[in-house]
């Protein structure tokens, strides 16, 4: 093999990895949509306050310490421990299911009925006051993220690789971040638990059911209320692990809510109502940027992964507004 | 594996009285939908719902499974007084319904759609069902072979596994009466099931109404525009105009109720 083909696979294989992350978020959006018909513009601020959450937990850090210290002229900081990755991924599940009962109670509750418009305002509200939460709870520095997935390429892999290459020609390996590897593995686990769920279990038939009617899905005994409480609860989780893998990368920060906003290309090319849409939809754009960046990047001056995703769905806007699997919008007249 | 309906009826003969609205008025700002409307379902009846369009018909069921709130009134059901209830608390006691407009859940499957209506009979929680598959696993084992039975009494195995929203309007409706069928109700509230059907799919849909009627004894209040079909299937008939009720008593009398022929029968419907 040539070792041109070899890089343009393991563009494309990173183009993956990165659309994993991408299908995640949008996930967590197709999810409330589906449910509640609310777009959720706080998906990624959910994503940075479980991340936050998470480090908190982990480092043993005293939620709303500065606020403590602040009226009592304490100087706590810390419980002096540090908890095992997982204990800290389970109370931070804990914690975004708190959320998604308080968010039930406080706001969505008392909007049922709304234009959508009025509950997409609520979720920018919810927004602005969960980043606030986050930095009052744990501090607004940026906090370094380690659940014990090493970073860096994947040696073993490298090594594979490399032999494949035709003979005489320079080639170092395939190179593919282990953290990477560790995420897509989780994510698909992750899909694939909730497809499970949401087939065959009298929970996941309630979910689907009150997607496709309120009215229906009332008349057969299933609270809307307590369905609500359900998804944003898996919502928060699906954005607790894209925060996980995020942060992991980049560190936890606010920039990591930004993520929603590469979800929202994913949404329209995938549907806002379609899971498998934003799945696919999710790894299209990261290979389409990927494979851009490689091939045409060099021509343009590089940077083209900042605004492909967003030219991609403009372009599909026009010509399929619909998104890939949505049925074809005709006209009633 | 029986929902509270179960329990409330349990106590009720054949012949008596399974539920009844009493002086129900309900208006929506100034329409008068129902005005001071009283009648009673005994156990194991056929009590049709007639009158013309906008008369008040579904909006009288709407009140019976918790969709709407009168102003005026109470409902009695297996002999309590009602206080004010979900649609979905409703649904727990044992009433199950069906729409005027097919309200099924279009991208799932037959099969799918009539588990929904085991809803009520199953009792396993969400941590069950995410992590702890035991019991979860037993209970939907032991209600999807009550779903196989509803589909064979429905006759529609073929389509067990196609999408709702891709079968034939006549079937979606049978689909419909399978998943009310799926809750074992007390009380079976149909919102014309037979509208826009030909006539072998009428009849089809007549005879699993009184082949329910016959096997489960159950109690059902049907909406029906056909007078044929009426007075064929039903014992008990309630005749509605203008949200007044104007007529009360078997197919015979009420077929010969001058009041029910001048609002009625004498003006065309539809
Ligand atoms: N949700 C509602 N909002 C406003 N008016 C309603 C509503 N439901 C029913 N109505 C009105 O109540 C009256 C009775 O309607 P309905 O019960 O649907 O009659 P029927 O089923 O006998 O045709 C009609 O005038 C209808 O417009
Ligand atoms: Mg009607």
């Amino acid at each position: 093999m040539s070792p041109d083909f070899l890089n343009t696979i393991e563009v494309i294989l990173n183009g993956l990895m990165a659309g994993v992350m991408y299908s995640l978020v949008a996930l967590g959006f197709v999810l409330i949509f589906k449910a509640s018909g609310i777009f959720n513009y706080a998906q990624g601020v959910m994503a940075l306050f479980a991340a936050m959450t998470l480090v908190g937990f982990q480092t043993g850090q005293v939620p709303f310490s500065h606020l403590i210290n602040a009226v009592f002229g304490t100087s706590i900081h810390s419980f002096g421990w540090t908890l095992p990755a997982v204990v800290a991924v389970l109370l931070t599940v804990v914690v975004m299911i708190l959320f998604a009962i308080l968010v039930e109670r406080l706001v969505l509750k008392h909007l049922v009925n709304q234009e959508p418009i009025i509950l997409f305002m609520a979720t920018i509200g919810l927004a602005y006051f969960m980043e606030g939460m986050g930095d009052l709870m744990w501090g607004s520095e940026m906090k370094i993220l380690d659940v014990g997935v090493p970073q860096g390429g994947s040696l073993w892999l490298e090594e594979f690789t490399a032999g494949w290459a035709t003979e005489g020609s320079t080639y170092y390996g395939m190179y593919i971040d282990r953290l990477d590897i560790v995420a897509t593995v989780v994510a698909i686990v992750l899909v694939i638990s909730l497809t499970l769920f949401s087939q065959y279990t009298r929970t996941g038939r309630a979910l689907r059911a009150v997607a496709d009617d309120h009215q229906a899905a009332l008349s057969v005994g299933i609270s809307l209320r307590k369905i609500w409480v359900i998804v944003w609860a898996i919502a928060g989780i699906v954005a607790m692990v894209a925060g996980i893998m995020w942060g992991a990368k980049s560190g936890v920060q606010f920039s990591l809510s930004l993520i929603a906003l590469k979800a929202l290309p994913v949404l329209i090319l995938g549907g806002f109502t379609s899971i498998p849409g934003a799945i696919i939809g999710g790894l299209i754009i990261g290979v389409g940027e990927k494979l851009f960046e490689y091939g045409v990047g060099p021509l343009i001056g590089g940077a083209t992964e900042n605004w492909f995703a967003y030219v991609l769905a403009l372009i599909f806007l026009v010509f399929r507004p619909q998104g890939l699997f949505g049925d074809k919008i005709i006209e009633r007249v | 594996m029986k929902n509270h309906g179960t329990s409330l009826v349990s106590n009720i003969e054949p012949g008596q009285e399974v539920l009844s609205v009493q002086n129900i008025s309900l208006s929506f700002g100034g329409v008068k939908a129902l005005t001071d409307i009283s009648f009673d379902l005994v156990k194991g009846e056929v009590r049709a719902i007639i009158g013309p369009n906008g008369a008040g018909k579904s909006s009288m069921l709407n009140v019976i499974n918790g969709f709407y709130h009168p102003q005026e009134g109470e409902v009695f059901y297996c002999g309590q007084k009602r206080n004010a209830m979900k649609p979905h608390q409703i649904a727990h006691q044992g009433i199950a319904r069906t729409f005027q407009n097919i309200a099924l859940f279009k991208g799932m499957s037959t099969l799918d759609n009539i588990m929904t209506g085991r809803f009520t009979h199953m009792k396993t929680n969400v941590l069950q069902h995410a992590f702890w598959r035991g019991p979860a696993e037993q209970e939907e084992i032991e209600n999807r072979l009550k779903v196989e039975e509803i589909i064979d009494f429905l006759e529609i195995q073929t389509i067990r596994k196609t999408p709702v929203g891709r079968l034939p309007y006549g079937l979606q409706k049978r689909v419909e009466l399978g998943r009310a069928l799926a809750a074992e109700p007390v009380l079976l509230l149909l919102d014309e099931p037979m509208a826009g059907m030909n006539i072998e799919e009428k009849e089809d849909m007549s005879r699993f109404i009184l082949d329910v009627q016959e096997e489960f004894g159950t109690t059902i209040a049907l909406i029906e525009h056909d007078m044929g079909v009426v007075m064929d299937i039903s014992d008990r008939v309630v005749v509605l105009d203008y949200g007044k009720k104007i007529g009360d008593g078997t197919p015979d009398e009420v077929r010969n109720n001058q009041a029910v022929i001048d609002a009625y029968l004498g003006v065309p419907h539809e």
